[in-house]
Order: C-alpha cells, then structure tokens, then sequence
C-alpha cells in the first residue's frame, strides 16, 4: 500500500468530509432559518447521509493509509461507516416526530447526531492510539449531549450525568493504558507496536503489556457496554430521549467493537499476551448477566437495555474467533461485522415500536404494551418479528450473524461459548415472550387505536424488511465483510 | 538526571488517588476534579516516556497535548451537565441523583 499526499487523502477521506459539512450545514440552517422551516432540517440531514453513502461506495474494496499510518480506508472501515450512517439516518427519521412538544431547539440534535456519526466512522479506520482516543472521545462527549438533550426533563439530565461520569473515569483508564503501552514500545502506531510486541513475545514486558491491555479493555468494554462496565448502561438508555437510545444501542457500540477489532488485531495479533482468554471471559460475563439482569425488568427500555449488553457478550464470541477465516462468509470477524449489521436493523426496529407507543401512551412501561394487537395488530406483529430477530431464530437478520460466530467458535473447539451462548439465547426468549404476552394475549388498557406517523412507518417499513429479507438484500455487505479479515 | 522510574512511580501514585476519588467523593464536581488527576497521571507518563524513549518522535509529547485539550472540553461539557442537574434538584451529589435504578 502505497502512502498518499495530503491532498490525494481527501478522496478516500470524502465520507467523513461530507458528514462534517452536513453537520455544519445543518447547524448554520438552524440559525439562518429560524423557526419557520426548521421542519427541512432532518430533510437535509438524510440528504447529507445519502452523500456519505454515495462517497463510500467509491471507497468498495480499497485499501488506503493516509496521514503517516493515522488512518486507514479498507473493507472492514467501510463496513463500519456503512453502519454508522445506516444507523444515523433510521435514527433521523424516528426523531423527526419524537420531539413534538419535548423539545424546542431539534436542529441542534440533528447536528449532534451527524457529529456522533463522523465520530464513529473516524474510529473505524484509526491506527494510531492518538487517533483512537480522539475519535473515541469525540463520539463520547457528543453522546454526554445528546443523552441529556432534553434540558427540562429530569431522567434525561440524570442520565446524562450518569454517562458523563462513567464516561470520563472509563476514558481515563484507557488512556492511561495507553500510556504504559507507548511507554513499552516508544510509538502510538498500532503497526508499529505489534511490530516491537511481537519481537518482546513472553519477554520480560509481558505483564505490563498485560496490564495496559486490561485498561484499554476498560475503555472499550465501556464503550460497547461489556459487563462488568455496563453499568451506565441501563440507566442512560432509560433516561435519553428514545431515539438516541436507540443509536447508542446499534452505532455507538458498533464504534466500540471497530476500535476493539482494530486494536487487538492490528497491535496484539502474535499473542503476545493472552487477550483471547480475557475477551471470553468478558463475553461470557455479559451474556450471562445481560440476559439474567433484562428478565427483572419493567421498562422497556431498560430490558432492552439489558438485552442489548447481552448481545454484546455474542458478538465478542466472534472475536475470540478471529483466527477462523474458513467459509465463503468468512469467519469470526466477519461474523462480528455482519452480526453488527443485522443487529442494527433489529434493534431500530424494535425502538421504532418502542417510540410509536410511547408516541400514544406516553409511557415505556412494559404493562402498557397490554392488548398492542388490538390497538394496532401490524405494529405487535412487527414487534413479534424484531424480538424473534434478537433470539436469532432463522430466517431473520441476527440468526445470521449468530450462525456465523457460533459456527466459528464450533470450528476451533470452543465448545463451552457457544454452549453458554445458546443457552443465553433460550433464557432471552422468556423476557421477550414476557412483552409478546402483554401484546398478543391481555386485554388493552385503551381501546384507541395506535397510529405510526408517516416517518416513523418508512423507518418501521425498512427494519422489518431488512430484518426479515436481511440473507437476500444483505449479499453486497456479506461480501464486503469476507474481505475484512483486516 | 533523576531516572525514568521515578516519573513512573508519581504518575501511577497520582492514577490511583484519582480512581480513589472517583469512587469515593459524592459530589459529582469533586469526582470531576479526581478524573482531572488520573488525566494528569496519563500526562505525566507521556511527557515523562516522550523525553526518556525518542526526544526527536514528538508522539507522546503531542498526545500529551490532545489529552489536555479534549480534557477541557469534556470538563466544559460535564459542568454544563451539572449546572443543568442543579437547576432542577439543587444538588449535584450523586447519592440524591437516584430516579432511575434497578
């Protein structure tokens, strides 16, 4: 791979550069419009995102490193970008009619939510520590904002509160991590860094570089929700406005698992500490407590907050994998990726529901989803679907991505994940059929109908056909993760 | 020249005063205050493996740098949270800040 001049870099740096000027375009209409058409702004905002994907796709395969080894363009960086700006423009379009009546200055959040998703897309193709911390951080104090966007509401500023202390103490034992490991090796290059690691393999640094590994994990373990950091968790996704909810759960821990591929696989490939062992026990521990911790739940965001720590512990199994690259689909890593992928649109969707009731009921309560089918028997059957989808019963979307990592962790003999990992999957059924029954089977408490706005019913109208349909329209992104074996 | 452990030693007396403090304070500015220490830590360790390792690579030196200047901004974001929590309970101690648990 050659290396490009600074100029020759904006091209396969477009995505990003396009997502900027959206996200100052939207800021500057916002003040320039005023209140009379500031309704055009998520218009512009998905019309900003449509650019990023056009300039991502001219990005299809390549491999590119820019800036001195800082950043790289290649298969798996794309992928993530694909994710980061899927997820931001269903997410624009389940706020548009969120806000009505809970907050006044909306063009701010449109903004925000362009930032976050640049941040993520910055994350996927860092290789360079610096360079991490700051996309890292750049996602994490735009998510401080944005969980406490609801300036007059009391969960939301708490929850904002609970993120942003969690939030700081975590990055700074990251980057204290990262400290120990330049002091080791003398460079923040992740290249560069397996390079001096590999020749130190079980030397005399090991347990340093032990060490500064766990902290690190302790950044991203955070980031990704991964038990035992997840306990914001339940908390920020109850209190934040649904919608960024819903992009915390999907795009925000789709960056964290980018930087925790890019890490282990870039700078600790050779073993030289045993990281392996350490995600599977992660993994382990948050799918257990995700799943036992989501049956206790009343709210439905919690659970699903809960639920989707859960999902986190199945997709570090495709890491543990990572050595397993058999198979047209590719192996662990790819399983990551697509598990990543399906789950996006599974979960969105299962928000999407989430927001139209609370649109009607103004609650999240789990005992007010009584007699949804009656009160609108598209919107349960939907919700059927997503939850079935999130068990990972074929032939839906995350069945998939849990095929590809189970088969993988099968194939190099690590029988005892993928036992533990489906019996997690059984125990989920019980809280998701504990919802299902409220739906299908108890009287409503109201007898008026719920109705899906006209944005809310394109966003529920995409999950579920993507959740649904996810092996025949998903064949392109099938084929850009057996590529990113990074 | 006083030697590299020294630098290191401080740095990490200095990270764990800073996680005391982030565990153990209740106001939710004094714990602001300990996470400032444990990034002064991280400083400390950088400046200190920058002028110890490769003087002429500026890496850790300019990490250095980008950590105390997103420092400031997440601290400006966070006391913006706390002035926004105040307004609404009169407090910022985190042990009153409990509507949701579970």
């Amino acid at each position: 791979m050659a290396e490009l001049t600074v100029l020759q870099a904006l091209g396969p740096l477009s995505p990003q550069l396009v997502l900027l000027l959206a996200a100052l375009l939207v800021l500057g209409l916002d003040l320039a419009w005023g209140e009379k058409r500031r309704g055009w702004l998520p218009s512009v905002a998905l019309l900003g995102l449509a650019g990023t994907i056009v300039a991502t796709m001219s990005l299809w395969g390549r491999r590119e490193v820019l800036f001195g080894g800082v950043f790289v363009v290649d298969p798996s960086a794309v992928f993530f970008q694909v994710i980061a700006v899927l997820a931001t423009a269903l997410v624009i379009l389940m706020s548009i009619d969120y806000f009505e009546g809970r907050a006044t200055y909306t063009g701010e959040f449109y903004s925000l939510l362009l930032v976050a998703s640049l941040a993520i897309t910055l994350m996927a193709g860092s290789t360079d520590l610096i360079m991490v911390y700051l996309s890292i951080e750049l996602l994490s104090i735009v998510s401080y904002v944005l969980t406490g966007f609801m300036r007059e509401d009391r969960r939301s500023n708490e929850a904002a509160l609970k993120y942003f202390l969690y939030g700081a103490a975590a990055s700074a034992t990251m980057l204290y991590g990262m400290s120990l490991l330049y002091g080791i090796t003398g460079s923040t290059n992740l290249e560069e860094m397996a390079a001096v690691l590999g020749a130190d393999a079980g030397g005399s640094m090991s347990w340093v570089v032990l060490a500064a590994v766990m902290l690190l994990l302790v950044g991203f373990g955070f980031k990704v929700s991964a038990v035992p950091f997840h306990q914001w968790a339940p908390d920020v996704y109850e209190g934040a406005p649904t919608p960024f909810t819903a992009f915390l759960s999907v795009a925000s821990k789709a960056g964290g698992f980018a930087v925790l591929l890019r890490f282990f696989l870039t700078a600790l490939p050779d073993l030289s500490v045993n990281w392996v062992g350490l995600i599977a026990a992660l993994s382990v521990m948050t799918m257990t407590v995700g799943n036992l911790m989501a049956i206790f739940q009343k709210n439905i965001k919690r659970m699903l907050a809960y639920s989707s720590i859960a999902q986190a512990g199945y997709i570090l199994i495709g890491l543990v994998c990572w050595r397993h690259t058999l198979g047209a689909y590719g192996g662990g890593i790819s399983g990551v990726l697509l598990y990543l992928l399906a789950y996006l649109f599974t979960n969105l969707g299962a928000f999407t529901v989430v927001i139209i009731v609370e649109r009607a009921t103004g609650s999240n309560e789990i005992a007010d989803y009584a007699g949804l089918m009656r009160r609108n028997p598209w919107l349960a059957a939907a919700l059927f679907v997503f939850f079935l989808s999130l068990v990972g019963i074929p032939p839906t979307a995350v069945f998939v991505g849990k095929l590809l990592i189970f088969s993988s962790a099968i194939r190099l003999g690590y029988y005892g994940l993928a036992i533990i990992g489906v019996v997690n999957g059984v125990i989920s059924m019980y809280y998701y059929y504990g919802v299902m029954r409220q739906a299908f089977f108890l009287p409503p408490k109201e007898d008026t109908p719920i109705v899906a706005s006209p944005p809310l019913a394109v966003a529920l109208g995409v999950t579920l056909v993507m959740t649904l349909g996810f092996l025949v329209f998903a064949q392109p992104f099938i084929q850009l993760a057996s590529w990113s074996t990074l | 020249m006083i030697p590299l452990s020294w630098y290191v030693l401080v740095s990490a007396a200095l990270f764990c005063i800073g996680l005391f403090g982030v565990l153990a304070r209740r106001n939710a500015v004094a714990i602001l205050m300990a996470v400032e220490l444990m990034l002064n830590a991280v400083n400390v360790n950088l400046v200190a493996f920058w002028r110890y390792g490769e003087p002429q690579a500026m890496a850790g030196q300019v990490f250095a740098l980008i950590v105390f200047t997103v420092a400031a901004a997440e601290a400006a974001v966070g006391l913006a949270l706390f002035i926004a929590i105040y307004r609404s309970r009169d407090t910022v101690a985190v042990e009153e800040i409990d509507l949701m648990k579970g």
